[in-house]
């Protein structure tokens, strides 16, 4: 195996990593501080891929053409907001009331996970749909003869560095990102300071998921996108959280490069499932000498 | 300021306060005692909303705030400094006292001069993380966090548990301090009863549940105290 092959694989697997950092991102924040285990967090990423195909087809219909760099940087934003809105409804209408009751909400959630998949067949079709990859995105920088890192993969290690330099700032440099550490350190404390916790948990899980949705906007970039989208990360996310250590973005980050890589070169030494094996056997077999994690935050609403 | 009229409370059917009246008036410190187990915690937790009680009516500033939730009781002017101090651990010693004028609804987020001069030590640790500092600092930062927003009512449950006795020391000027500017009622709950009866203007003794003595803390005799707060 030559050196070009390895470090393209490293560099897929950053390219994994990255989306998989804006995934758990939102599930560690939302479990840190609720205790929530969010089983559609998935989901919104799979909202946020179908809002760039949307975008292009009203461009389609109204201009006769899909524009994609254009709908692109208009779905971008939109993505955010579109799964932040419906993340803002759900904990308005669900989650909320299972706070505390992690099982009922494991449950529940992936009853929703159920629901918002089979809401994307009835509308868009059970089939994949293709969404138009921006022109600007179709090459790359050639390396060595053999290593070229394409454009859509630098893109999205950006934006994802962009979503954790902003998250960072917002968490630990405003007002309402002290109010958010305060709620996931001590809940009952935070309310007794007179911190409107409910108000905060609607926000943060807001937040959670709009990140998710603009992953899924980087998702939309690297082929196809279809109803169970989610499904295709929301372990390996799932696994970075916990990896990682719950409820910091240290964790967070560091869970994902490692799941990313180490799955992206597994998976090119055996199989695509094989590679999977090795990492949760590995991951098994880390979390048993290290049960909270690589990083550890101990919060008392976990207690 | 703040008004108990039989009070029922408890946790998941298990009564623990019955039939409570309580009357803590402006600006007096009123000392709540009472062995272990006799419900005190449990009627500061019914005062912040921590746990709803079964009936009866609390009133502040004469509005009822029986079921109202704690954040808001907090906002109208309540400050807790909870057993144990709950200092967020991972935060500096600014952020937790920022997080103090929470209650105050402020938008302009600066910690008051007086706070400093009440508490000059803290100046020096402000970038230091919360749960670095000692048991003693912790306290003080609690009480500094909750005065920050200027409350109309400082609940303090046991300040001196687990403190070295310079800080005890300390923390006792600073309520004589409150109590002196007549401006903030107190309400403190203490089993070091000579520390509550140098500091209390009026006493209230809970027993399984219900007070069963009451009164002015010059009035308080050693029979009393024997009789109830003898270990």
């Amino acid at each position: 195996m030559s050196l070009d092959i390895i470090l393209s694989q490293i560099f897929n697997g950053l390219s994994l990593s990255s989306i998989l950092l804006m995934i758990g991102m939102g599930l560690s924040i939302t479990f840190g501080i609720m205790g929530v285990i969010n089983f559609a967090h998935g989901e919104f990423l799979m909202i946020g891929a179908y809002t760039v195909f949307i975008v292009q087809v009203i461009f389609a219909k109204l201009l006769g053409q899909a524009f994609p760099g254009i709908s692109f940087l208009i779905a971008l934003p939109l993505s955010f907001f579109v799964a932040a809105g419906i993340g803002w409804l759900l904990e308005k209408v669900l989650i909320r009331f299972l706070y505390g009751k992690p099982y009922e909400t494991l449950l529940a959630t992936w009853g929703v996970s159920l629901i918002l998949q089979q809401a994307a067949r009835n509308i868009f079709g059970a089939n994949n749909v293709d969404v138009a990859s921006p022109k600007w995105f179709e090459h790359g920088i050639q390396i060595t003869q053999g290593l070229q890192l394409p454009y859509n993969r630098l893109f999205i290690i950006g934006l994802s560095s962009l979503c954790l330099t902003g998250m960072f700032i917002y968490l630990y440099r405003t007002v309402k990102g002290r109010k958010i550490r305060a709620v996931m350190q001590n809940r009952r404390m935070s309310a007794c300071l007179g911190i409107p916790t409910p108000k905060i948990d609607a926000f943060t899980f807001a937040m959670g998921s709009g990140v998710a949705g603009v992953a899924g906007c980087a998702v939309s970039l690297l082929g196809s996108i279809g109803p169970s989208l989610g499904q295709n990360y929301i372990i390996d996310a799932f696994m970075v959280v916990i990896l990682g250590g719950i409820g910091g973005l240290a964790g967070t980050i560091a869970g994902a490069l490692v799941i990313g890589i180490s799955s992206s070169i597994f998976e090119f030494i055996s199989t695509t499932s094989m590679g999977k094996v090795i990492v949760f056997t590995l991951v098994i077999i880390f979390l048993q000498w290290k049960p909270q994690g690589l990083f550890s935050l101990k919060t008392r609403a976990l207690d | 300021m703040l008004k108990i009229n039989q009070l029922n409370s408890g946790y998941g059917g298990t009564k623990i306060l019955r039939d409570l009246n309580m009357e803590i008036p402006q600006g007096q410190v009123i000392a709540l005692m009472g062995r272990n187990g006799m419900g005190k915690t449990t009627l500061l937790k019914s005062i912040m909303g921590i746990i709803s009680p079964e009936s009866g009516e609390i009133l502040f500033a004469s509005k009822e705030i029986t079921s109202m939730p704690t954040d808001e009781r907090v906002r109208l002017g309540i400050g807790y400094v909870p057993q144990g101090r709950e200092i967020f651990p991972y935060l500096t010693v600014e952020e937790n006292l920022l997080l103090g004028l929470e209650a105050k609804g402020v938008t302009e987020y600066r910690i008051p001069e007086g706070i400093y001069e009440l508490f000059p030590a803290l100046r020096r640790m402000l970038s230091r993380k919360g749960g670095d500092l000692s048991g003693g600092q912790q306290q003080q930062l609690a009480i500094a966090r909750v005065l920050a927003a200027e409350p109309k009512l400082l609940v303090l449950d046991e300040p001196t548990e687990g403190i070295q006795p310079s800080i005890v020391h300390e923390i006792e000027n600073i309520i004589r301090f409150i109590k002196e500017q007549k401006t903030i009622s107190v309400l403190l709950v203490e089993q070091y009863v000579d520390f509550a009866l140098r500091l209390a203007d009026k006493y209230y003794l809970l027993e399984k549940g219900s007070i069963v003595s009451s009164g002015r803390t010059a009035e308080i005799n050693r029979e009393i105290i024997n009789n109830h707060l003898a270990v």
